[in-house]
């Protein structure tokens, strides 16, 4: 025992070094694991404070792009109006009363890492909750996996362990998108049956089968795709929509109808 | 020895908030990341305590990660970088006799001397905290390569900093 000690206070700063090594090493491992990462309760309104004050004056330099951003979502909402529509289907109905969408401002985010994350400025006092889908005015941007009381953490689409379900919209095929932790603009295909014809160009969409995302919101745009002989897969790569460098306004949206869904499904288990 | 702990504070949190608020959302060409809160280390005087040292620069380690998100992984590469200094240290400097309380700054080790400490612990640094990332070998080159272009363009703004810091210095 005496031995020990007297050889821990001999190398002491090896000893130290390696136990904080050990301690970092913990903390990335367990940031790693998926689970780890849904379970992300560290959000934390301090940094997320000054995050927010430094946002204040980038965001004053980009105004005129962003009003721009603007002024097509207007439009394109303003042509979605009741009024603007001309309803003879007495039976139509709205399918995105399915859905709440909660306006939020991106205050800090990375793009160049393993596993990226964005922080937002709501939290769960303006009802946001783990595990709702976050879109950007172009196109898909990534799942809330944590909330503190006025912010909250997302895992974008640029994570290693992100992977959506999506849909090839000219044929409805059914896809997935992962990303390889390489390049921030382009994401990857994953499953598409090797008859189905990939061409640059071609629009992959949300699924709407995850409960998060509502269906047939823009995930990105086929950028080339890879031809296996002998495989039954194939694979493709996709620039996605959204341009997670530049994001700023995002949209939070939660499923109304999330957990009747989720009750039935318990039901089925029972 | 009031006012020494008031700089290093001053250092400190200059160094931070330049850190997270500008570099770390700055990627040169789409990869390169500039780390200058390594110059905080950098600059710990030369008879620092072991123990401290460490701590140091661990702690600093862990409030980049606080604030980039990225649990552990600056912790992990900054306390390397701390353990292997005075090794570099003492391996470029073995004859310079150091005053106490003495930081290896510009003033003291020359413009040669002060880049060939940085740019070992920056680059030491710079390889661990890539295959961290990359938590694999795999694409063990450019791994390197990266590592090697981050650390050059790290440390040249580290002797950006650092020339305007001690040029203050002498001013007052």
């Amino acid at each position: 025992m005496q031995n020990l000690l007297l050889f821990i206070r001999k190398h002491w700063f090896v000893v130290l070094f390696l136990l904080l090594e050990t301690g970092s090493l913990i903390l990335v491992a367990n940031s790693y694991s998926y689970h780890g990462s849904i379970a992300f309760n560290t959000v934390n309104d301090f940094s997320g404070g000054i995050f927010s004050t430094f946002s204040n004056v980038s965001d004053y330099l980009n105004l005129k792009e962003a009003n721009e951003q603007l002024l097509e979502k207007n439009a394109v909402l303003l042509n979605e109006q009741q009024s603007s529509l001309l309803i003879t289907d007495t039976g139509f109905t709205y399918k995105d009363t399915l859905y709440k969408y909660i306006p939020a401002h991106v205050v800090s985010l990375s793009v160049n890492h393993p596993s990226n994350y964005i922080m937002i400025n709501k939290g769960f006092l303006h009802g946001i909750k783990k595990e709702m889908g976050v879109i950007s005015n172009n196109g898909v941007a990534g799942i809330v996996i944590g909330v503190s009381k006025h912010y909250s953490l997302v895992m974008p689409l640029l994570h290693h362990n992100a992977r959506i379900s999506g849909r090839i919209k000219k044929n409805n095929i059914l896809v997935n998108i992962v990303w390889d932790t390489d390049d921030y603009r382009f994401g990857n295909i994953q499953d598409v049956p090797s008859h189905v014809e990939l061409y640059p160009g071609d629009t992959i969409v949300t699924s709407g089968k995850s409960m998060i995302f509502p269906e047939g919101i823009i995930i990105g745009y086929v950028e080339s795709s890879t031809e296996n002989s002998n495989m039954d897969f194939k694979k493709g790569i996709l620039r996605f929509a959204t341009d997670f460098k530049s994001l700023q306004d995002v949209y939070v949206i939660e499923n109304l109808m999330k957990e009747e869904q989720q009750n039935l499904l318990k039901q089925a288990d029972e | 020895m009031n006012s020494r702990l008031v700089k290093n504070s001053i250092r400190f949190i200059l160094l931070v908030l330049l850190q997270v608020l500008l570099f770390s959302n700055m990627h040169l060409w789409g990869y390169v990341t500039l780390y200058p809160y390594l110059l905080f280390l950098l600059l710990l005087r030369v008879d620092i305590s072991k123990t401290n040292l460490l701590l140091i620069g661990f702690f600093t380690g862990l409030v980049i990660d606080f604030f980039q998100n990225t649990m552990g992984m600056q912790a992990a590469a900054s306390t390397l970088l701390v353990f292997a200094r005075p090794t570099v240290l003492n391996f470029y400097f073995k004859k310079v006799e150091f005053a106490p309380r003495e930081e290896p700054g510009i003033s003291r080790l020359g413009f040669t001397g002060f880049f060939k400490y940085a740019f070992t612990l920056v680059l030491i640094h710079n390889l661990f905290l890539f295959f961290l990332e990359a938590f694999s070998l795999a694409g063990f080159f450019s791994i390197i390569e990266r590592a090697l272009v981050n650390s050059v363009a790290t440390v040249v703004l580290i002797l950006i900093l650092e020339m305007l810091f001690s040029r203050k210095k002498k001013g007052l």
